[in-house]
């Protein structure tokens, strides 16, 4: 296996009395394609969140991409983070959001070139090319002028990943993409999240419900359980015969909700 | 005597509490902005310098802070050997300013804070700035919820200039108090300035609802 793109290393999450990450220890190699699944409130979610730097840590060491995530090295030892190495290690990543989160005061064209233009420092031209090969991708040519408030929550989400591919990231973070919206409109989200998982070279880090697509697209499955990794492996492993009684408890849960 | 008579020496206090409205809310504007923003700043000066500014003015009377600044100033100036004595007008537009600015200083505080805190994270994961997300992402957003609250202030502050009257500036109350003070007509002078200062907020209120939809063009975009 290559050098790890994301390592966690011991990594403790509290909310408060509630410890969310117990003492984690997490790998994912570059363009592995990843799926956590788990009870809520395991600390799925929250493992984006701590790579996409919304939520601190309380103890350990996340290393993205060679370097720690939340520190610098200062003097031997590592100190905490400043914000310019923040922003440094926020670029490698990507983040779609249970409820997309789209710019409403931006038109679908603005939400995909605002950031390319205004952080990455891109001229109109190339933010613009950039944008509409995005959006082409997502299927959404035609609804560049729109703003979010005009389209469905499938086309806001296809808009939301386009917005966060359009920053080049090595790593895609996929918390909860399809949660949020109608059944009918879950499908035109998980093709466009497929069609990115052929990529060899994007790592793809995904939190979700839909068990079938996970089995789809994930090189492996990881089973979240109180702020740990109970049991993890390839798909056909952890959904056919999974070891733990906790696993075949929650899958059976998910799979046959009714019984 | 002719009511008609009444009309011009009214319609010149109007134009001089227009002049003081439309002067002032702007100052007010400015200093919401500043002192708003200030309140939410990480640095504590600027934070401790905004919440001063905000509470003393929305905390006395305008009316003292206008005789304050017009009668009390001067002879502080003049203990310290500065020449502090304004014009009645700049005075005016002064008072009335500072008072709505400290007033709007809240509604902006309050507007920018309401925006979901989800658009910060997503301005976080898109390596936003703290001053880009403030500028194209928080404000932007939260402008059309400042506008209802600022048309009530603008109105508000069109009333107060009322008092501006009392530091002898030639307003419409001014002009009213006179024309009484000459006629005894008290009825049919007050009765006409009413309707003044009502037709003047009336045409205030529909500027800024004008205004307000145009920050807020955005949201009447619906499927």
């Amino acid at each position: 296996m290559n050098e790890p793109i994301i390592r966690f290393e011991k990594v403790v999450k509290r909310f408060g009395e509630l410890t969310v990450l117990d003492e984690l220890d997490f790998e994912v190699a570059p363009g592995e394609k990843v799926t956590i699944i788990g009870p809520s409130g395991s600390g799925k979610s929250t493992v984006l969140r701590v790579l996409m730097t919304l939520e601190r840590i309380n103890a350990g060491v996340v290393y993205v991409d060679g370097e720690p995530l939340w520190h610098e090295p200062h003097q031997g030892t590592l100190k905490p983070a400043s914000e310019a190495h923040l922003r440094k290690m926020r670029q490698k990543m990507g983040m779609v959001f249970q409820h997309f989160n789209l710019f409403p005061h931006m038109t679908v064209l603005r939400n995909l070139t605002e950031a390319p233009r205004y952080v990455l420092g891109l001229s109109p031209q190339e933010a613009r090319q950039r944008a509409e090969e995005l959006l082409e991708l997502v299927g959404l040519s035609d609804k560049a002028e729109a703003f979010p408030s005009q389209l469905s929550g499938g086309q806001q989400q296809r808009v939301a990943i386009a917005r966060a591919l359009a920053m080049r990231p090595k790593i895609m973070l996929f918390d909860e993409p399809t949660s949020a919206l109608d059944p009918e409109l879950v499908g035109e989200v998980l093709r466009v999240i497929r069609s990115l998982a052929e990529e060899h070279e994007l790592t793809m880090l995904l939190v979700t419900h839909e068990m079938d697509f996970a089995r789809r697209i994930s090189d492996r499955i990881c089973f979240f359980d109180q702020g740990r990794i109970l049991e993890q492996g390839p798909p056909e492993e952890i959904f056919s015969s999974p070891k733990e009684q906790r696993t075949r408890e929650f899958l059976h849960a998910v799979l046959h909700p009714e019984e | 005597m002719e009511w008609t008579r009444y009309i011009d020496p009214l319609l010149q206090g109007c134009w001089v509490t227009i002049e003081l409205t439309v002067y002032s809310t702007i100052l007010g504007a400015l200093l919401a902005f500043g002192a708003g923003m200030g309140k939410l700043s990480h640095n504590p000066l600027i934070k401790a310098l905004s919440v001063t500014y905000i509470e003393v003015f929305r905390g006395t009377s305008l009316l003292v802070q206008l005789f304050w600044l017009y009668f009390a100033l001067p002879l502080l100036g003049e203990l310290i050997g500065l020449d502090l004595r304004f014009h009645p007008v700049s005075v005016g537009v002064l008072a009335l300013g500072l008072n709505i600015g400290a007033y709007g200083a809240e509604v902006v505080r309050g507007a920018v804070q309401a925006v979901p805190r989800t658009q910060y994270e997503a301005a976080k994961a898109l390596n936003f700035t703290r001053t880009q997300t403030l500028w194209r992402i928080a404000l932007p957003q939260a402008l059309p919820e400042m506008m209802p609250p600022f048309g009530n202030l603008a109105v508000q502050n069109l009333k107060d200039t009322a008092l501006v009257s009392l530091i002898s500036l030639g307003d419409l109350a001014f002009r009213a108090e006179q024309l009484r003070n000459l006629t005894q007509d008290s009825t049919t002078i007050y009765t006409m300035v009413l309707f003044m200062y009502f037709g003047m907020a009336l045409v205030l209120a529909a500027l800024m609802g004008l205004l307000e939809r145009h920050v807020g063009r955005w949201r009447h975009r619906r499927r």
